[in-house]
């Protein structure tokens, strides 16, 4: 098998992979249960994109995609923090009267 | 010769990324609270894509690309732990508790010990 078959495959195994990890990470979004639970999961989501972006770079032979998976690195990043903001304010708005439940 | 070989090494990174990340996935899945499950997303995830960044960089092998790879990497180290620790912090802040099978609890003993004192 030539080289370039190889890295074939293992891109196509890698494909395989990263959409069973999607699919988990959607169940547990779903599920929650706590609002964390879902930042999280979205978090890890949005960075399991910057992979899935560069695994496409070296698929098609566009190393522009690294600009492309930097970028969505920024804007996951900044989406993390706002929800976190967000989920911490809300928290301390009610005044802690309504704990979130754990599992 | 040298590009079969570069062409290997990153379909083997590319795979381990992927691992790394599935790994990461089904921590976030299969633990019992979110204090555990930030252990699996934050730093397997993290990992996972940053070696499928590093094997865009080895096919590559060029100089911009592989600067703009690098860099992503360490942004990604950077920015990672900030947003885990975010995250952490909003949730004790909104009481979500650990699991029963915690065995080191130091945000709820310092809360009973106040009460007590």
């Amino acid at each position: 098998m030539s080289a370039l078959g190889f890295l074939d495959v293992c891109i196509d195994i890698a494909l395989v992979l990263l959409s069973v990890a999607y699919a988990l990470l959607v169940i547990r979004l779903v599920l929650g249960p706590s609002l964390a639970d879902r930042i999280l999961s979205l978090d890890l989501i949005t960075t399991l994109g910057i992979g899935l972006i560069a695994m496409i770079g070296v698929k098609t032979g566009y190393y522009l995609y690294v600009d492309i998976a930097i970028a969505v690195g920024l804007v996951g990043f900044l989406a993390t923090v706002a929800l976190a903001r967000f989920y911490a304010v809300r928290a301390e708005g009610d005044g802690g009267k309504t704990p979130e439940e754990g599992p | 010769m040298i590009a079969d070989i570069l062409a290997v090494l990153s379909g083997l990174l590319v795979v381990i990324g992927a691992l790394f990340a599935l790994v990461g996935a089904i921590g976030v899945l299969r633990l019992p609270d979110l204090y555990t499950r930030m252990h699996a997303a934050s730093k397997a995830g993290t990992i996972g894509s940053g070696i499928i960044l590093l094997a865009l960089a080895v096919e590559a092998m060029q100089v911009g690309v592989i600067t703009r790879a690098l860099a992503g990497i360490v942004f990604l180290l950077l920015t990672a732990p900030v947003s885990a620790h975010l995250l952490a912090r909003a949730a004790v802040t909104a009481g979500l508790r650990p699991w029963p099978g915690t065995t080191l609890d130091e945000v709820t003993r310092r809360q009973a010990s106040r009460i007590t004192d």
